[in-house]
């Protein structure tokens, strides 16, 4: 007792005035910080506590806004502001004078300054810009410690944007020759490389020194930047494995000097950094792998001592084996290693031997068996963590035949869990699992789910309940156990409404009533009446959410028939049409309508009905008509909302809009839709004004239409896998389990009861080898979460409007479908027949465009209009190479048509082949038109029939051109062709290839005046808008980047007009696309406009890849 | 990366606190406004968590709800009266961190002459200073005690080379010995007694 009181006074000098004068001022203040935390210490309540808080806030406050303060005394209340932000209350007020302090105070009390910054504020805090400068200025210091302190607090936290601004300073510390300073600009680097790493991607190289840098300490510095790195792209970094493989066995081999030791083993900390490094690099790759084998094996050898920091570096090791490429002697040793960690008494060694099983147990699930019984153990153990730790493992070994008891496991620890994080996690997986296996039994799934509901509660995932239901109403293969299954789930929640309805969660009562609305019908004994009364009673309860409500009145609906159920309904419904809440009135009115017609009902909400598969027009062309109309009628054509915000905000600040002049000026007051569509003047105006504000609402239109409308889609694309619930055949399960559980004669009682645990829950683990058990990797069809969204399951409603839609509607898809086939086959071969032999066809299919082809042939005899041909097939001669399967690039050039050879064109590609045929093509640029030329090459030994030429004879090579032209863009614009021919033989074939050109190849430059520049700019109405990078080399970036589009992509620069440049260029033949572009905060703002659609997206793409690619 | 370090006693009172990312609220959750409530928030989950296991138990934890997601653990270790807890994510090793922890109460044990509570009260400062020199932005810097010692003392120094800040008067030995302090502490017990602090041979 006695010398805790005498160290408490060497603790104290500051209490030691707590009587003395005021004379000293540092004195005073000092023990201001004393008398603080002793006033603190003698409360008793927090109220009290809160009250001497505020009065000593008020104290500072006054005092460091007082200008006769000194730095020194400034110091001692930054100390005390700090202390009582530590115990939750807010100081702001000091943090200017924080950074002041840090800005002027002498060395130490700089020091007291920037911690006090740092934690004080955040990076995004305003103030924090005030400190760049300080910062700037300390790391030019030649005081070593100000350098250090600086750094410190560039590592903590930096304004983003400011980065630029200290970053040479920062990378000229890396040459420092204090060691120390070295390491903590290597920190700050890779602290600025995780904000925002596309800034210091040019020093790279520099990291590079870092990592073999003399002292050890700068290069265990380097190694975060490396880690987070090669976590982020591997591929990058394997030149540099047999660095990482060299250091790790330098340090393993005790080459450091014993400074670095850790209770005798070297460097600790460095080793698992390296092995987590080693284990990114080797994972899938073989060879890289091969390299690191030895110095793990060495490592797992040398690390056997009996401490802590010896089993963090096994377990980096063994995670590293099972991670990288394996090799089986590693591997057993690793497995060794695990069972140490899960065999030990220490508990922090058994949770990371958990760990390790649950992640090895994938690739080995023999080694769960091998361990099988000290599971079991850990399942009992007190403690809560080392529990989930075993179910997380139970998980990754789940199958058919184990699913219950592990399940029921589950279940038990979720009863005694009371962290929300864990509930909500496990509900989660007893789901998963519930879900995978629910046809072998089905009261167990359904009592399992019930489960679930009533312990997750309104905490877990949404979509739990969504897949359940989806479950549920799909059904299986066979309508019998579909039957069973509904009729059971049904009868388990009659008693419970009948019971408490009132302790089940929101979520739980939401299933609920959607499975009684839907299969109470199957349970023949029960009235709907009462099944209605049950339901009507959930909707007076208090605690039901409204949303619930709307779920028990979409039931009632379903459920009633009139007559005696009659009075129910008719009173619920005139409760809630009534109601404050559009849903649930909308939902009472349905009620009352539908209880008065059955007839109507049963259409709208038919019994027992299939989901069908439906068929969306996510592109509404059904509305097509309607829109035309409309814009016929002078509406404003669609602009996206962001789009329309992005205006709405311009429109509040200057007009910054280019070209507005050729405009007059009495039409600017409506300025906003003008710009959009001034062919639409008065109308638009009016119609789609700038008062209508759109923030905040919620993004339901997108470029393809309803957003919405997409999920069903997807839906219907899930639904039609076929589910295969049969769980993999598991025979000989029964003796395989008996050889497992290890076989003692004389067992106590308690040892019999694990024992039986243990086989119900390894089994069939051990009967196949095969992975294609375990958990992980078998198939999940079940699994629709993600995709089902509440809206669409429970309604009739939405389903039946889908139906409806997709019957009106053209739809455009099969458009598409439409025009490939015309041109493919039909055409081909009728194309075939009137040209004889041999003919080709092209047509585009490119998933959003309709690129269209138009094939010029000129002297084929009365063929297809649409496609003519222009230049007709030139035969060649026999090659001048033997095997024509080896006919280079460099000879077919020698057969391009000697009008275009002149040109350049695009290297030319193989297409397809078969046993006769051989197909290449390459694009030929022209100035008014694009040639895609095709090389037919026969391969064979025989001549082919074609015409016009005749045929080809063997090894020779015929060339077709044609020109394209696109009618509505593509980022890449893919052609499709046939080509049919017939051997000697008579029989005729056909070969499809198909040849993607990028859109690029279409674009010209276009020369325009700026005149008319800007009278066109008014008139298109398709635009984007992005930010492009800009080429910052010597010279001007604006026009360097102009003169690079200008050069990659062919345009033509109008004009450039200060830090505003115009552009312009079409696509063939004469579809014009304008470009403004304007220096911006770094930025290159690029508008594009152009009269076609999707042209300005397009394009806007291949500028960023064109200014990508520099 | 470490997230966070919270030092607080066995009744939750905060001793230390240094966060290195800067939590803020999620969007859903408007009832608290301020990162600085939030932070106290964390520390009292945190406190929640911990405080109520056995010493026999691991000393890692999953993280609450509040610091985040199943990346984050919280790996803690208990001393007489302080309980030592770092918020990290997956990217570092469990075993590595606890004996972190240890390496910075050894270091905090040199540099106070067998520590205590009272020396964390009462040089807040001080005991940031030299975590500073252990972790730096969330990354760890240096886990060589002496290391961290020797950079320490350099400061030091400077401080002693400004005038000596300590000069106490004798009669303040009774002001302290009058003082009421609650909780009394005790001096903190670093942990593994088969630890031992190798001696440093020249290599």
């Amino acid at each position: 007792m006695s010398d805790v009181v005498e160290k408490t006074l060497t603790a104290l000098p500051s209490l030691l005035s707590l009587d003395s004068h005021p004379g000293s001022a540092k004195l005073s203040s000092t023990s201001k910080l004393g008398n603080l935390i002793r006033g603190i210490t003698e409360l008793t309540s927090k109220h009290e506590e809160e009250k001497l808080i505020q009065h000593e806030l008020l104290a500072i406050k006054e005092q460091v806004s007082s200008p006769n303060t000194t730095m020194r005394q400034m110091k001692e209340l930054m100390v005390r502001s700090i202390y009582c932000e530590m115990l939750g209350y807010e100081a702001s007020f000091s943090y200017i004078h924080a950074i002041k302090l840090a800005q002027q105070g002498t060395v130490l009390e700089k020091r007291v300054g920037y911690l006090a910054v740092s934690l004080f504020l955040n990076e995004s805090h305003e103030l924090l810009l005030l400190l760049v400068n300080t910062v700037l200025k300390d790391l030019q210091s030649t005081n070593l410690i100000e350098v250090c302190m600086a750094l410190t607090v560039v590592s903590q936290m930096f304004p983003k944007d400011m980065i630029p601004a200290i970053l040479p300073l920062v990378e000229e510390k890396l040459n420092h020759p204090k060691e120390i300073i070295r390491r903590k600009a290597v920190l700050a680097l890779y602290k600025f490389y995780l904000i925002a790493p596309n800034q210091v991607q040019h020093i790279h190289n520099k990291f590079r020194k870092a990592l073999c840098d003399k002292d050890p300490g700068v290069m265990t510095a380097s190694l975060h930047i490396y880690l987070q790195m090669i976590q982020e792209n591997p591929e990058a970094y394997k030149d540099l494995t047999p660095s990482f493989v060299t250091i790790l066995k330098q340090v393993v081999g005790g080459k450091l000097p014993m400074d670095f030791n850790y209770h005798t083993v070297p460097a600790p900390w460095l080793q698992i950094q390296l092995l987590r490094i080693l284990s990114l690099l080797g994972k899938n790759d073989q060879s890289t792998s091969e390299v690191m084998y030895e110095v793990l094996d060495e490592s797992l050898q040398r690390a056997e001592m009996n401490h802590n920091i010896t089993y963090a570096i096994l377990y980096e090791c063994v995670k590293c084996i099972y991670t990288i490429h394996p090799k089986s002697d590693l591997l057993e040793k690793a497995a060794k290693c695990i069972g140490n960690f899960v065999l030990s008494p220490k508990i922090n060694l058994k949770y990371l031997g958990l760990k390790a099983l649950t992640y090895v147990v994938q690739q080995d699930p023999k080694l769960a068996l091998q361990h099988q019984m000290t599971i079991i153990e850990c399942l009992d153990h007190p403690d809560l963590i080392i529990k989930r730790e075993t179910l997380e493992l139970l998980f990754r070994i789940t199958n058919g035949q184990n699913v219950t008891v592990i399940v029921e496991k589950m279940l038990e620890f979720l009863c005694i869990s009371e962290d929300d994080h864990t509930t909500i996690d496990l509900v989660g997986k007893v789901a998963e699992l519930a879900e995978k296996y629910p046809l072998k039994y089905n009261e167990w799934f359904i009592e399992t789910m019930n489960t679930v509901f009533s312990l997750g509660g309104d905490m877990m995932q949404p979509d739990i309940p969504n897949s359940f239901l989806k479950l549920l109403s799909e059904g299986f293969d066979s309508v019998e156990e579909d039957r069973k299954l509904r009729l059971f789930a049904v009868n388990s929640y009659i008693p419970l409404l009948r019971g408490e309805p009132g302790k089940l969660p929101q979520r739980f009562l939401q299933v609920i009533s959607w499975v009684l609305g839907e299969y109470s019908h199957l349970r023949e004994d029960l009235e709907p009446a009462e099944v209605l009364s049950l339901l009507a009673k959930l909707l007076d309860m208090k605690n039901s959410s409204s949303e619930t409500k709307s779920w028990v009145l979409m039931a009632m609906t379903k459920l009633c028939k009139g007559g005696a159920d009659a009075s129910v309904t008719q009173e619920v419904s005139e409760t809630y049409s009534s109601s404050l809440d559009t849903v649930l009135r909308q939902r009472a009115h349905e009620l009352q309508y539908l209880s008065q017609d059955p007839e109507l009902r049963a259409r709208v909400l038919p019994r027992g009905a299939k989901p069908e598969t439906l068929e969306v027009d996510s592109s509404l062309s059904f509305l097509d008509r309607f829109v035309s109309e409309a814009l016929a009628a002078g509406a404003a054509p669609y602009k996206p909302p962001h789009q329309r915000q992005e205006e709405l905000d311009q429109s509040k600040a200057l007009s910054l809009e280019p070209y507005g002049l050729s405009l007059p000026i009495s039409m600017s007051s409506c300025s906003i839709t003008d710009r959009q569509s001034p062919t639409l003047l008065s109308m638009s105006s009016g119609l789609s004004g700038d008062t209508l504000k759109l923030d905040g609402i919620k993004r339901v239109w997108g470029r393809e239409g309803y957003l919405a409308q997409r999920e069903p889609v997807e839906e219907a694309a899930q639904v039609e896998v076929p589910s295969p619930i049969q769980s993999p055949g598991r025979q000989g399960e029964g003796d395989s389990l008996h050889s497992q559980t290890p076989t003692q004669t004389p067992t106590p009682e308690p040892e019999q009861e694990k024992q039986q645990l243990a086989s119900s829950l390894f089994v069939g683990l051990a009967s196949q080898s095969s992975v294609s058990l375990m958990g992980k990797s078998e198939p999940m069809p079940q699994r629709f979460r993600r995709k089902a969204k509440g809206q669409g399951l429970g309604s009739s409603f939405i389903a039946n409007e889908q139906i409806s839609s997709s019957l009106i509607s053209p739809p455009s898809a099969v458009d598409n479908l439409l025009c490939n086939n015309l041109l493919d086959s039909n055409n081909a071969s009728e194309l075939a027949e009137q040209t004889s032999q041999l003919s080709q066809s092209l047509t585009t299919a490119n998933g959003t465009c309709h690129a269209e082809a138009e094939l010029t042939e000129s002297d084929t005899k009365g063929c297809n209009p649409a496609l003519r041909r222009d230049n007709c097939v030139v035969a060649a001669g026999p090659g001048p190479h033997n095997d024509p399967g080896r006919l280079t690039e460099v000879c077919l050039d020698s057969y391009l048509p000697a009008e275009l050879s002149g040109l350049s064109h695009s290297e030319i590609a193989p297409l397809c082949a078969n046993q006769s045929l051989n197909l290449s093509a390459c694009h030929v640029q022209k100035e008014d038109s694009l040639i895609l030329v095709v090389f037919i090459m026969n391969s064979s030994e025989s001549a082919i029939q074609q015409i016009p030429a005749g045929e080809v004879t063997s090894y020779s090579v015929a060339v077709g051109q044609y020109s394209l032209t696109v009618k509505r863009p593509a980022v890449h614009v893919e052609v499709v062709g046939t080509v049919s021919y017939q051997l000697p033989a008579g029989t005729s074939q056909s070969l499809q290839f198909s040849y993607k050109v990028p859109l690029t190849s279409f674009i010209r430059p276009f020369v325009v005046s700026t005149e008319e520049y800007g009278t066109m700019w008014l008139s298109f109405s398709h635009d984007t808008k992005q930010n492009l990078t800009l080429i910052n080399d010597n010279q001007e970036p604006l026009t360097a980047t102009l003169n690079a589009l200008k050069k990659k992509l062919q345009l033509h620069v109008v004009e450039v007009i200060g830090m505003e440049g115009i552009v312009a260029c079409r696509l063939l033949q004469d579809l014009p696309c304008l470009m403004h572009c304007r220096v911006n905060a770094g930025w290159l703002a690029v508008w594009l406009r152009s009269p076609v659609p999707d042209l300005p997206d397009c394009l806007i793409y291949h500028c960023q890849r064109a200014l990508q690619s520099l | 990366m470490i997230k966070a370090i919270l030092i607080f006693n066995n009744h939750g009172k905060p001793r230390l606190i240094r966060f290195y990312q800067y939590f803020h609220q999620a969007a859903q959750d408007t009832s608290y406004c301020k990162a600085e409530d939030m932070q106290q928030q964390i520390i009292r989950e945190t406190f929640h968590l911990v405080s109520k296991r056995d010493d026999n138990v691991c000393n890692f934890l999953e993280g609450g709800s509040l610091i985040g997601g199943s990346d984050y653990k919280l790996i803690y270790r208990h001393y007489a009266t302080l309980y030592f807890v770092f918020c990290v994510d997956s990217s570092e090793s469990e075993l590595g961190i606890l004996d972190l922890i240890q390496v910075f109460v050894e270091t905090l044990d040199k540099c106070f002459e067998n520590v205590c509570e009272l020396d964390l009260i009462f040089h807040m400062d001080k005991v940031h200073y030299i975590l500073q020199e252990v972790v730096m932005g969330g990354m760890v810097l240096e886990t060589n005690m002496n290391e961290i010692v020797a950079q320490v003392e350099v400061q030091n120094r400077m401080e002693k080379s400004e005038g000596g800040l300590s000069a106490a008067p004798a009669r303040a030995v009774s002001a302290v010995k009058n003082m009421n302090l609650p909780e009394i502490p005790r001096n903190i017990n670093i942990g593994d007694i088969n630890i031992k602090v190798p001696s440093l041979s020249p290599f």
